[in-house]
């Protein structure tokens, strides 16, 4: 392309008097050119539109999860054995009990004969295995049940939300897919009788790590990010910006600015999984502070926050006019006053802007996570930023390891709220900037 | 008191000395406020600073110190023929601190039986919670009981130093307050050394990173010779255990550097023309509106997480290319392959190229476009013979700089490039990376004697100092790009 437009060009220079010379020719090098360009924005933005578009469609009906709901008889003979009905009690001793309780109330729905034990099991095994945890912590937190008959309302297996939402064909031999022709019989019986439902998944956004898909959700995960992001904002924001103002207004120009000034430009663009190893190094090994807590995820993703806000911070002092801080010195504003009273409050937008840019940067990051021992099966929420947590990001890159096609769901759902997180703060960032935006 | 509540007081004793200070200043002079050198809230900020900066400069001393101090005492009180017995004095250190914990949770009878030697330690400290890794000698109990009485004292000398420091300080700048006293520039003298400390951080930050694989990276080097590493072509460390022989050559970097750079290559020749081609387009063609929305469509793809870029590498790419590519072709059976990195994360530095390339191709001078339009030539004839030569330097720099970005990336690799070692030409074979090799090496519990661990620092080190070298090259092109046409 290069060449056909120098082989061109050279005799319009030697011979004037041809002046339409290769003239269509290089119009048509034009109009390439030109589609060149078209063509690799539409790739970009093709690019884009797939990445989020794939993630929503295998993501978006993790968002939706069967239930079924059973009268369940609370026999006191099963669950008290006994006879102490308290939340000491009902927590402690065999868990199994609730399960029998809620396969008898189970095989009732589906009319198996009560002494018919073998096929009550088999069909017990369409409800989650986290039905009893469920049924426990809700007598547990109101014992006066106990006894009682009772609608409840449980989360089924995996494998039965699969099979509803279509991810598992039933057109497949029998012998190769997790969901039998009886199973499929029952969860039909159940669906006519109306005790089956599709509902919101709201367990996707309270339960932590879990082995079992229907009960696995993000809940921990996004606490133990939200303890990370307070501690960052905590300690970014203002070393940040008091680092800015001594760049901006006060730093001689010497050597030592220099080397300030090359540290910071390179540390914005110093592999993030480098700030995991100095947090393993200096925070965990050096200083002692616990493994896999959100405490020192926060202390490393503020360092990898820091250049990124002394950017945005220093852009948005130096967009301060100087008229402003002259007429603060000439009224007998000491500098520090000028710049406190007066620049600073101008530059406050720019500053949130860019912190909340550095935030969501913080949010998605991942790799000096997994070097801080975040990577934990963490199941309980953490309570201080000491206690073990793990991070929206790392949840998903645990389940992202899990081979059932039921985590690849849920997997996407999690990257959707993660995204949707970041997408609330990058529009807060914009909306900010258009709000509150002064032209000089 | 725990340092938490040791810094609250002194915060509260701040509050205080910052409301006596107001109080004295305005008493000093009657309340005829012209009087006064500064306004009144300087006088009470002087009073709080000097209650609060020496008692936490004091406490941050201490905290560093005396784990330094109890470390030594402690160690005085182990036998040196236990230390040559185990050959880990780290080990008998671990084992002194959990004695140390359960000595504390010992009520005085049980600690009476102890001593007498009624009951054997492992067994009665193993019931107060505390699990010992190896059996208790006496020495250990002596060392235990010295760290518990030293922890004890520091506990209290902190305390009672850091609060006498703080009282003593607040009452002396009391006593400092006259009406003619520069409050403001005292007070302004110390909020410039806190904004000078706080832009010290980055030195900090930088000097930690090298440091903390430094000392690692050396401690790696004696045990296997940078020769091997450097140069060894073989990368299997799970046999390689410390001080056998036989391990050279098991911890190869070269099958490592020959998988990043396989992969950024693809990444670049992806995201290097499309890139170019965007800004080139947004720069000079487009008019304002598409320019406004194809612009920070472009950067949302730098704003989406690496490991959102890993799972759609890992699920939606890598068994497109495997199952339309690599099996037709029979180069490849796995989704995790060099192709499916390269191309994912050539996806993700588009916006990279893109908008640092953008923005150096808008600062060339209009007046050079004009003059070249002006002797008859084409937009494109422009672009290509006076705007991206003029360009070239500030382009290069984006492209290092996007560069770096492929090399230092992990997430991706770690999902989508797989973990073998391998060093060959066929892009659809699975192939690793330094990143995933460090992540590898330090998941899991981690033992920092062992060279498996020790691997990761001199790789992270390996890493830093290739991405740091790029990133000052890049920078400095594109700031004397900068400085040309500014």
């Amino acid at each position: 392309m290069t060449d056909a437009a120098m082989e061109t060009a050279k005799p319009v220079a030697t011979r004037p008097a041809r002046t339409d010379f290769g003239l269509k020719k290089r119009y048509r090098v034009e109009r390439r050119f030109r589609i060149y360009g078209v063509v690799a924005i539409a790739l970009g933005l093709f690019f884009l539109v797939a990445l989020i578009s794939s993630i929503v469609l295998q993501g978006i009906s993790a968002f939706r999860q069967a239930n079924v709901e059973i009268d369940v008889l609370l026999d006191k003979a099963i669950i008290a054995p006994n006879g102490a009905v308290n939340t000491d009690a009902l927590m402690t001793g065999n868990v199994f009990r609730y399960d029998d309780v809620i396969r008898n109330a189970f095989a009732a729905q589906l009319g198996i004969a009560k002494d018919d034990k073998g096929t009550a099991r088999t069909a017990y095994n369409l409800v989650s295995k986290g039905a009893r945890i469920q049924l426990r912590a809700m007598l547990a937190a109101n014992p006066d049940l106990v006894g009682t008959r009772q609608k409840v309302s449980f989360l089924l297996d995996s494998n039965v939300d699969a099979f509803l939402k279509g991810h598992i064909d039933a057109d497949i031999p029998e012998s190769r897919r997790p969901i039998k022709d009886r199973d499929i019989a029952w969860i039909k019986q159940l669906e006519d009788s109306g005790a089956l439902s599709m509902k919101f998944n709201t367990g996707l956004f309270t339960f932590g790590a879990s082995s079992r898909p229907e009960t696995a959700g993000v809940g921990v995960a996004v606490i133990g990010s939200l303890y990370m992001m307070a501690i960052v904002l905590a300690l970014a924001l203002p070393i940040g910006v008091a680092a800015s103002i001594y760049l901006e207004e006060f730093a001689p120009q010497n050597r030592l600015t220099d080397l300030i000034e090359v540290n910071i430009n390179n540390l914005a663009a110093v592999p993030s999984i480098v700030f995991g190893i100095l947090g393993l190094a200096v925070f965990i090994n050096f200083a002692g502070l616990p493994r896999s807590a959100s405490l020192v995820g926060g202390l490393v993703l503020t360092l990898m926050t820091l250049p990124t806000i002394i950017i945005a911070t220093r852009a948005a002092l130096k967009g301060v006019p100087p008229s402003i801080r002259e007429a603060a010195l000439g009224v007998g504003a000491s500098k520090m006053q000028a710049i406190f009273h007066h620049v600073l409050p101008l530059a406050t937008p720019g500053i949130l802007t860019g912190t909340i840019i550095g935030l969501a940067q913080a949010l998605g990051e991942t790799a000096p996570l997994l070097m801080i021992g975040m990577v934990a099966f963490v199941a309980d929420y953490p309570v201080t930023p000491n206690d073990p947590a793990t991070a929206l990001p790392v949840q998903i890159y645990m389940w992202a390891g899990q081979a059932e096609r039921a985590f690849v769901e849920r997997t996407s759902a999690a990257i959707i709220i993660l995204l949707a997180f970041l997408a609330i703060m990058n529009i807060t960032a914009v909306f900010l900037r258009k709000r509150f935006e002064r032209r000089w | 008191m725990s340092p938490f509540w040791i810094i609250l007081a002194v915060l509260g004793i701040a509050i205080l000395g910052f409301v006596a200070g107001v109080a004295r200043a305005r008493a000093s002079v009657n309340g005829n406020l012209v009087k006064l050198h500064s306004r009144t809230g300087y006088y009470g900020s002087f009073v709080a600073i000097w209650a609060s900066l020496p008692a936490f400069l004091l406490l941050g001393v201490w905290l560093i110190v005396q784990p330094i101090v109890v470390d030594r005492a402690v160690t005085a009180q182990i036998p040196d023929e236990a230390i040559a017995a185990t050959g880990n004095l780290s080990l008998i250190n671990g084992v002194v601190r959990s004695v140390a914990e359960g000595l504390s949770r010992l009520s005085a009878t049980e600690r009476r039986d102890l001593d007498i030697g009624v009951v054997a330690a492992r067994p009665l400290i193993a019931s107060k919670g505390v699990a010992l890794a190896s059996d208790v000698e006496p020495y250990m109990i002596r060392a235990a009981d010295t760290l518990n009485r030293l922890q004890a004292a520091g506990v209290i000398g902190r305390t009672a130093l850091v609060l006498l420091v703080s009282v003593v300080g607040l009452g002396l700048a009391l006593l400092r307050i006259r009406p003619a006293q520069r409050a403001r520039n005292s007070v302004e003298t110390v909020i410039r050394g806190v904004l000078l400390s706080a832009s010290m951080v980055a030195i900090l930050t930088t000097v930690g990173i090298v440091f903390s694989m430094l000392f690692e990276a050396l401690h790696f080097f004696s045990i296997v010779s940078p020769i091997n590493f450097f140069f060894g072509t073989v990368w299997d460390p799970r046999f390689a255990a410390a001080g056998s022989e036989g391990t050279a050559g098991q911890f190869g970097f070269l099958p490592l550097a020959w998988g990043t750079l396989y992969i950024s290559t693809i990444a670049l020749l992806i995201a290097v023309p499309i890139g170019l081609f965007a800004a080139i387009y947004m720069a000079e063609y487009a008019t304002a509106q598409v320019r406004a929305v194809a612009k920070p469509l472009l950067e949302v793809l730098a704003g989406i997480p690496t490991i959102v870029y890993g799972f759609f590498a890992l699920v939606t790419v890598g068994p497109m290319i495997r199952d339309w590519i690599a099996i037709p072709l029979g180069l490849g059976s796995s989704g995790n392959n060099v192709m499916t990195a390269g191309v994912v994360m050539g996806i993700m530095i588009i916006p990279f190229v893109s908008s640092l390339s953008d923005d150096i191709i808008t600062a060339v001078p209009n007046a050079m476009r004009d003059g070249s339009l002006g002797l008859g030539a084409t937009k494109s004839e422009t672009i290509k013979r006076v705007v991206l030569p003029a360009a070239l330097p500030g382009i290069v720099g984006s492209v290092l700089l996007a560069a770096s970005r492929a090399i230092g990336e992990t997430m991706i690799v770690v999902l989508a490039a797989g973990v073998a070692t391998n060093i060959s030409a066929n892009p659809f074979q699975e192939m690793t990376t330094i990143t995933v090799k460090i992540v590898s090496q330090l998941t899991g519990d981690l033992e920092f004697t062992s060279p498996q661990t020790l691997v990761a620092f001199a790789l992270g080190i390996t890493l830093f100092t290739v991405t740091l070298g790029l990133n000052i090259l890049a920078l400095h092109i594109v700031r004397k790009y900068r400085e040309q046409y500014e």
